[in-house]
C-alpha cells in the first residue's frame, strides 16, 4: 500500500514540477504549485501509518501554509493583473538584473 | 665585556675633561635648535615682511644668469629692493658661531688633556646600545683618538671662522636663521662623522653631512639650477653610499663587528691581499669617491658651488668632502693589507689630481677653479693614504682645510664686493667671472695679499703649509714606488712599482698645473686693468672686518701650518710632530706597508729626498713663472664681449665634456629607460594595465555574467532551481 501511496505522489509532484516549468499562466502555475504540496501532503499521510502520527502534524501545518500562500499569491497575482493587464509571467521581468 | 669596561676605567683619559666629549657635537646641535625653532618662528609670520616673498622677489631676474652664476645674489641682493636683514639677525649672529666657538674651546682642552698624558688605545665613551640585533651589537659610542681629536680641530677650528666670516657674507639674506642652523646642523654631523666609535655611527654622519650639503647647495632654491645642483650632489653621492653599505655588510658577513676597535684587531687574522679585504676596501673607496669627488663621481663637486661661498669653504673644501680620506686614514688596519685597493686608491687619486687640474685651466668663474683646484687636492691626499703615508694624507688634508678654506673666502670676499659694485648700479653682469674683475688688488690689498700667500701655499713654495704636505706625499710615493708591498703587488698584470712611479708623475704634473691655474686666477682676478666697469669702480672696497678677520687667521695658518709636521731633513723646530702624534692610529698600518718582506732596494735617502724636493719646488716655481709670462690680464675681455675658446682650450672650458658624456651616456638612457619602459611599459602598461585594471576587467566580466543569469524571468529560475536539486539529489543518492 506504501508503495503505490509513494507512486501516486511522485506522479503527482512530477506533474506539478511540469507544470510550473512549462506554463506560462501564473494562475495555472499557481495550481501546479498547489499540486506539488497536495503531493508532498499524501506523502506524509501514507508515511504516517507506519511511523506515527507526525505526519498528519505536518499535513495540517502544510494546509495551514498552502492556504496563507494562496491568498498573497492570489492577491499578487491579482495586482499584477491590474497593472499589467496579463498575468503572463514572460512579461513579468523587472527583477532583471 | 668585562674586560672592556676595566680597560675603559683604566685608560689615562677616564675622569678627565675627555668625558665631556660628548659636548663637542651636542653644542652645534643646541645651535641648530635654536637657530632652526627661530627660522621656524619667524617664517609663521605671512605678510609684507615674508621672508620668502622678499626671497622670491629678489630673484626675479635670474634667467639672465648662466647655471653657476645664478648664485650668491641672495647675500647682496643684485637688484633695488631694499633688502634689510632678518628681524632676528642679532641674536642668530651671536648663536651661531658661539656654539662653534665653545665646540672649539672645549675640543682644544681635550687636545691638551690627551697631549699630557700618553695614550696608545683609544678613549671609547659607549652612551646607550643603538642596534641590539642577534649577533649584531651596534653601541652608540664616541671614540676619541689621535686622529679624530685633529679631524675634530680641524672641522670646529676653521669652522668657527667660516661661522664669523659668514655672519657678514650672509648678513642681508631673508634666510639668515635658516643657514646658520644648516650650518650648525653640518658641523654636529661631521663631528659625529670623526668621533663615531663604529661604521655605523660614522655612516649616520657620513649621510647628515651629505643632507646639509644639500640643503646648502640648494639654499637659494628657489632658482632651479641651484635645486638641480643640490639634487645631483645628493644622487651622486648615493652611488658612493652603496658602496659603503656593501662595504659594511661584507665586513658584518664575515668579521661580525662593525666597531673600529673589533675590526682592527679581526684584520690581524685576514688574509693578506685576500680578495676579502680587497673587496671591502674597494667598496668603501667608491663610498670615499662619492663623499670626496673622485673619478668617476667628482662631477657633483664643480656644481655644489651654487651654494654660498662660506658653504664652499666649510663642507665643500674644508671638511666634508674630506671625509673619504678620514675614512681610509681610519681603515687604514684593512687598507695596508689590501695593496691592490691601495694602488687603486692612489691611481685614482693621481689621475683625479691631474684630470681637475687640467680642467681648472681655462674656468672663468672664479668659484669654479677653486672647485676643481679642491677636486685635484682631494686626489692629493687620496695618493697619500692610498701609497700608506696615511698621516701624510691627513697633514694635507689639514693644511689644505687651512689654505682652501681662505681662498674659498677669499673669493667670497671678491663676490661680495663685486655685488655690491653691481648692486648699487644695477648692473646685472657675472659677479664671479674672473673675466668681470681685474686689478682688485688695488681695492682689496687684504684679501689680495692673504689669497696670493694661499695661492703659494697651494703651489707648494716653501716654506708655506701646502709644500711641506704635498712634499711629503709625492716624496712618499716615490720611496714606496722602490720598496713596499704596493710595489710587489700587481694592478692589471701591471707592476705596482710602475704605477707607483706613474702615479708620482702624475701628481708632479697636477703639482705644475695647480701653480699655473693658480696664478692665472690671482692674475686675472687681482692684477691688469680693472674690467668691472667704470661706474661700478667707485664701490669696490674691501670687505667688512668680520670678513677679513678669518682671512687673516687662515692665512697666518697656511703660510705656518708646515710646522705641524715638519720632515726629517729640515733641521729647524721639531720634526714630524704630526707623525708622532698620529702614530698610535696609523704608525702600525703605513709600516706594514713599507716593510715588504722581499723587496730589495734602499730607502730614499737624505740626499735622493732632497734632489725630490728640488724637482717639486722647480716645477711649482716653473708653473708659477710660465703663468706670468703667458697670461696677458691687460688684453682680457669682459665676460660679455669675450670670443668662444677654440680647439683643445674649448675642451677644457667644457670640462672635457664629462657632464655632456654623463648625461648621453647615463642619465638619460636611465631617464628613457624609466619613462618608456619601466613608467609606460611596466608601470602604466603592465602593473596598472595588467594588473591593477585588468583584475578589475576580469571581476567586471564576472560581474557581466552574473548579471546576465538575473534575467527576472521567473521560469527560468524556477529551471536552475529543479535542475540543482535535482543534481543535488543525484549526488545524496548515487553517492
Amino acid at each position: 500500500m506504501l508503495a503505490e501511496s509513494l507512486a501516486l505522489s511522485a506522479v503527482l509532484f512530477t506533474i506539478g514540477v511540469i507544470g510550473v516549468l512549462t506554463r506560462r499562466n501564473a494562475i495555472i502555475i499557481f495550481m501546479c504549485v498547489e499540486l506539488m504540496l497536495n503531493a508532498v501532503n499524501l506523502t506524509f499521510v501514507a508515511f504516517s501509518r507506519y511511523y506515527g502520527a507526525a505526519g498528519q502534524v505536518f499535513v495540517v501545518f502544510v494546509m495551514t501554509v498552502a492556504a496563507a500562500e494562496a491568498a498573497v499569491g492570489l492577491a499578487i497575482i491579482i495586482s499584477i493583473f491590474r497593472h499589467r493587464q496579463s498575468v503572463d509571467l514572460q512579461n513579468i521581468n523587472l527583477l532583471k538584473g | 665585556m668585562m674586560l672592556l669596561q676595566i680597560a675603559t676605567q683604566a685608560h689615562p683619559l677616564s675622569g678627565t675633561i675627555a668625558e665631556w666629549v660628548w659636548l663637542l657635537p651636542v653644542l652645534p646641535f643646541l645651535g641648530f635648535l635654536i637657530n632652526g625653532g627661530i627660522s621656524l618662528v619667524s617664517a609663521t609670520h605671512v605678510g609684507p615682511a615674508d621672508p620668502d616673498m622678499g626671497h622670491g622677489m629678489v630673484h626675479h631676474d635670474s634667467d639672465a644668469h648662466e647655471v653657476s652664476a645664478a648664485e650668491d645674489h641672495g647675500a647682496v641682493g643684485d637688484d633695488h629692493h631694499a633688502v634689510k636683514p632678518h628681524q632676528y639677525a642679532g641674536l642668530v649672529s651671536i648663536i651661531g658661531p658661539l656654539v662653534l666657538g665653545l665646540s672649539f674651546v672645549l675640543a682644544f682642552m681635550i687636545f691638551s688633556e690627551m697631549r699630557s698624558v700618553s695614550m696608545t688605545t683609544p678613549f671609547i665613551q659607549r652612551y646607550f646600545s643603538w642596534m641590539p640585533v642577534g649577533k649584531l651589537q651596534i653601541d652608540a659610542a664616541i671614540q676619541l683618538d689621535q686622529l679624530s681629536m685633529l679631524m675634530v680641530l680641524v672641522i670646529t677650528g676653521v669652522g668657527t671662522l667660516i661661522h664669523i666670516f659668514s655672519v657678514g657674507y650672509m648678513k642681508e639674506d631673508p634666510g639668515y636663521p635658516r643657514y646658520f642652523a644648516y650650518l650648525n646642523l653640518f658641523v654636529f654631523f661631521m663631528l659625529v662623522l670623526v668621533l663615531g666609535a663604529n661604521y655605523p655611527v660614522l655612516f649616520v654622519g657620513w649621510e647628515g653631512v651629505g643632507l646639509c650639503s644639500y640643503l646648502l647647495i640648494g639654499f637659494w632654491f628657489s632658482e632651479k639650477a641651484n635645486a638641480d645642483a643640490g639634487k645631483k650632489a645628493f644622487i651622486v653621492n648615493r652611488i658612493g653610499d652603496f658602496g659603503f653599505l656593501i662595504a659594511m655588510f661584507l665586513l658584518f658577513a664575515n668579521v661580525g663587528v662593525l666597531d673600529f676597535a673589533g675590526v682592527g684587531a679581526a684584520a690581524h687574522g685576514m688574509a693578506f691581499g685576500g680578495s676579502l679585504v680587497t673587496a671591502i676596501c674597494l667598496f668603501m673607496f667608491l663610498g670615499c669617491a662619492g663623499k670626496s669627488a673622485q673619478i668617476p663621481l667628482y662631477i657633483w663637486l664643480p656644481d655644489a658651488m651654487a651654494g654660498p661661498t662660506p658653504v664652499s669653504a666649510l663642507i665643500h673644501a674644508a671638511t666634508m668632502v674630506t671625509a673619504g680620506v678620514y675614512l681610509v686614514a681610519r681603515s687604514s688596519f684593512l687598507f695596508s693589507i689590501a695593496p691592490v685597493a691601495s694602488l687603486v686608491v692612489a691611481l685614482i687619486g693621481g689621475l683625479t689630481a691631474l684630470f681637475a687640474a687640467t680642467i681648472g685651466l681655462k674656468q672663468w668663474d672664479i668659484k669654479k677653479i677653486l672647485a676643481y683646484s679642491t677636486v685635484s687636492q682631494l686626489g692629493y691626499m687620496f695618493i697619500g693614504v692610498g701609497v700608506g703615508a696615511y698621516s701624510a694624507g691627513v697633514f694635507h688634508l689639514v693644511t689644505h682645510a687651512f689654505f682652501k678654506a681662505l681662498l674659498f673666502l677669499g673669493s667670497g670676499s671678491v663676490i661680495y664686493a663685486m655685488h655690491a659694485a653691481y648692486h648699487h648700479t644695477g648692473n646685472h653682469e657675472d659677479a664671479q667671472d674672473m673675466r668681470n674683475m681685474g686689478g682688485l688688488k688695488k681695492f682689496m690689498p687684504i684679501t689680495w695679499g692673504l689669497m696670493w700667500a694661499a695661492t703659494l701655499a697651494i703651489a707648494g713654495i716653501p716654506p708655506l703649509s701646502g709644500f711641506f704636505s704635498k712634499d711629503s706625499i709625492l716624496s712618499a710615493t716615490f720611496e714606496r714606488a722602490g720598496h713596499s708591498t704596493l710595489a710587489n703587488a700587481s694592478l692589471f698584470g701591471i707592476s705596482g712599482s710602475f704605477w707607483l712611479y706613474l702615479i708620482y708623475l702624475f701628481g708632479l704634473t697636477a703639482a705644475f698645473l695647480t701653480a699655473v691655474y693658480m696664478t692665472r686666477m690671482m692674475l686675472y682676478t687681482f692684477h691688469g686693468p680693472n674690467r668691472t666697469g667704470e661706474k661700478e669702480q667707485s664701490h669696490l672696497a674691501e670687505a667688512p672686518w668680520v670678513m677679513t678677520g678669518p682671512l687673516v687667521v687662515l692665512g697666518i695658518l697656511s703660510v705656518f701650518g708646515g710646522l705641524l709636521n715638519l720632515p726629517e731633513w729640515f733641521h729647524v723646530g721639531r720634526v714630524g710632530m704630526l707623525d708622532s702624534w698620529l702614530d698610535p692610529v696609523v704608525g702600525d698600518a703605513g709600516r706594514r706597508v713599507v716593510t715588504a718582506p722581499s723587496a730589495v732596494s734602499e730607502q730614499v735617502s737624505g740626499g735622493n729626498e732632497l734632489v725630490l724636493i728640488l724637482i717639486a719646488v722647480v716645477v711649482a716655481l716653473a708653473g708659477i713663472s710660465i703663468a706670468f709670462s703667458r697670461l696677458k690680464p691687460q688684453k682680457l675681455l669682459p665676460a660679455a664681449q669675450s670670443p668662444e675658446e677654440e680647439g683643445f682650450e674649448r675642451v677644457l672650458e667644457h670640462k672635457y665634456y664629462v657632464d655632456e658624456a654623463y648625461d648621453a651616456a647615463i642619465v638619460n638612457p636611465t631617464y628613457q629607460i624609466s619613462k618608456n619602459v619601466l613608467w609606460r611599459g611596466i608601470d602604466a602598461g603592465l602593473i596598472d594595465g595588467l594588473l591593477v585594471n585588468g583584475s578589475s576587467a576580469l571581476m567586471r566580466g564576472f560581474g557581466w555574467m552574473g548579471s546576465k543569469l538575473q534575467s527576472g524571468a521567473v521560469g527560468t529560475y524556477a529551471w536552475v532551481l529543479v535542475v540543482g536539486v535535482l543534481a543535488v539529489l543525484g549526488a545524496v543518492t548515487l553517492r
